[in-house]
């Protein structure tokens, strides 16, 4: 597999790896997922839209040049964007890659930095040296102009030519709020939506803010994903509860759709609206509550999204998609290709039973 | 979830001038929230100053690069979206003059402000008007037009094609984005007492001209009108 390298919009040009719950794999173009889709099925997808999430400038007690990636907050509010958990890279840009950026200048509480039309100030260092909690000193509109003009996208050096911000916007792309894009979504267009609908099947999103993939630092790297907060709207959470009701399955647009709908059961087994921070890590030891099938992007092993993949299916399977993917050459990231993984098929259904006990103990929704 | 209209949220651009303000007026007394967008940062804060509840944000929709950070900057506003006005207009080259005079680049310049730049806007505003009709609130866009759009005015060239270019846009993507619950309308506010108009024709007597405000009002009645119509389709369909 190798990285995509150019922007890609929509559906046409990808294609598919499907993985069926028994572990078999198929191939389609990324313009026929509807073909996958059952009358009665739902399909969640992330409708956040990416902010310009990478801010040049200076240092000021050194004077020496950073590049500050935003990467956390803790609420999905327009007008709380004064602080942000963000990573620091010293000089340079996005052509040189992550793990050989230089070191920012040692940053202390209180240091201040100039980002454009932006000051900031660091307000901790988060046990990292490049993981720094900023705070904006401004009112929240001035803080929005100043990201929306002088913010450009987070950028990987895969990519050599600087993307515009309309690159990193899916289609669907509603409140900005995800630090690099939620990009399972770049396979859906309003085509795709359209025939979603032809089929039987529903459509619905929720936002998530997506943080972001990679900081070139193996220790920064291990902290990933951090906590990202969630909203999941009252229509979404209906129609996840009647589509589960009526025996129909979740199909989740992204890993991020994975994380906020498997957290917001976790307290109760049904979807609850509003909204929530997901905290939790979803790996092979993760019960899978509410999602049936992942659209997704293609990742190396190791990486928080392949382990993600480890809840839907057995080892040898997400084995047999690499070597497949690899055979025929499917590209990587976020512009690249996708896979469609189903659970795999459990020997009982049990949890099925305690399930509905239990949603008889929930909220209605 | 039926939108009252204090709780809508409703952008506007060329929102200092004429029709534009008339809007921002109308919308933040009835309690909307509201976002505007004009060229000139003078103008925007003189605005804000008014109307001190609207947000106004500076940009150019004419101009590819301003059209996401005017995007990003209207759904951190309003936390999502509702309606959109693309009101902002250009009359192509001033004074007025027949269509073999106009400069190719004039007739450029009009297409890029009446037709691509609604064109550009809306496309990025789309999911967000979308996610509002999914949740039951009637998503709805105008594209203020003109009877230069239909009538085969003599000098009106650019600004003409460019207004029957974005009506035509109108109808089909009403056709196509009906789908998704989000009704497109191209209005034709009639010929208004504007700074517009006054450029396009300095001699006219302003007193047979229609006031903005009430323009405005008509426009606002009708929106109104459209989005708990939508809302109430929308709802049926999702609880159905």
């Amino acid at each position: 597999m190798t990285p995509a390298v150019t922007p890609r919009q929509g559906a046409h040009g990808a294609r598919l790896l499907v993985i069926d719950e028994y572990g078999l794999v198929s191939h389609v173009h990324a313009t026929a997922l509807a073909d996958l889709l059952h009358r009665g099925d739902l399909v969640v997808a992330n409708d956040a839209a990416t902010i310009p999430a990478s801010l040049h400038g200076t240092h000021v007690p050194t004077g020496r040049p950073v590049e500050v990636r935003l990467a956390g907050r803790r609420s999905l509010s327009p007008g709380e964007v004064d602080r942000f958990i963000t990573v620091v890279f010293g000089a340079g840009d996005y052509r040189t890659p992550t793990e050989h950026r230089p070191e920012p200048p040692q940053l202390k509480v209180g240091d201040h930095l100039s980002l454009g039309p932006l000051n900031a100030s660091v307000v901790a260092v988060r046990g990292h040296r490049r993981l720094v909690e900023l705070r904006f000193e401004h009112p929240a509109a001035v803080i929005w102009e100043g990201l929306a003009r002088h913010g450009r996208p987070i950028q990987y050096a895969y990519v050599p030519e600087p993307l515009s911000i309309w690159d990193t916007w899916i289609s669907i792309a509603n409140r900005p709020v995800a630090f690099e894009a939620p990009s399972a979504g770049f396979v859906l267009d309003w085509a795709t939506l359209r025939a979603i609908r032809s089929r039987g099947a529903q459509f619905a999103t929720i936002t998530h803010a997506a943080g972001i993939s990679s900081t070139g630092d193996a220790a920064l790297d291990a902290l990933l994903p951090f906590d990202e907060p969630y909203a999941i709207p009252r229509a979404t959470a209906s129609l996840i509860y009647q589509t589960k009701q009526r025996g129909g399955r979740i199909i989740a647009v992204g890993t991020t759709v994975v994380r906020a709908l498997e957290h917001a059961a976790q307290s109760c087994a049904w979807v609850a609206p509003g909204e929530g921070i997901a905290t939790q890590r979803i790996t092979s030891e993760s019960e899978l509550r509410i999602v049936d099938r992942l659209v997704s992007g293609l990742h190396e092993a190791g990486s928080s999204h392949y382990e993600l993949l480890r809840a839907f299916q057995h080892d040898d399977a997400l084995e047999r998609m690499t070597a497949e993917a690899d055979r025929r050459n499917y590209r990587t990231h976020e512009f690249g290709d996708a896979v469609f993984i189903s659970r795999a098929a459990r020997a009982t259904t049990a949890s099925e039973d305690i399930r509905t006990i239990i949603s008889a103990l929930c909220p209605a929704m | 979830m039926t939108p009252r209209p204090n709780n809508l949220r409703v952008a506007i651009t060329g929102g200092t001038s004429g029709l534009g303000r008339g809007l921002v007026r109308e919308f933040a007394n009835r309690g909307a929230r509201v976002a505007f967008v004009a060229r000139h940062r003078t103008d925007v804060e003189r605005t804000m100053l008014d109307f001190p509840d609207a947000r106004g944000i500076v940009g150019d929709i004419s101009r590819k690069e301003d059209v996401h950070p005017i995007a990003i900057q209207i759904l951190a506003a309003l936390d999502g979206l509702d309606v959109l006005v693309n009101n902002a207009s250009s009359l192509g080259p001033l004074p007025l003059r027949p269509l073999a005079d106009t400069d190719c680049e004039d007739l450029e310049l009009a297409l890029a402000t009446n037709l691509v730049g609604p064109f550009r806007l809306t496309k990025a505003l789309l999911g967000a008007l979308a996610g509002s009709a999914r949740a039951g609130r009637g998503a709805v866009i105008v594209n203020i037009s003109s009877d230069a759009a239909v009538t085969a005015y003599e000098n009106w060239g650019a600004y003409g094609a460019s207004k029957a270019a974005l009506q035509h846009l109108s109808r089909i993507w009403d056709a196509e984005l009906s789908h998704e619950g989000i009704r497109v309308v191209s209005i034709d506010p009639g010929d208004m007492d504007t700074p517009l108009h006054a450029l396009a024709l300095p001699d006219a007597d302003r007193s047979t001209l229609k006031r903005p405000e009430s323009a405005a009002r008509e426009i606002a009645d009708l929106i109104a009108e459209m989005t708990v119509a939508r809302s109430q389709a929308v709802l049926e369909e999702v609880w159905r």
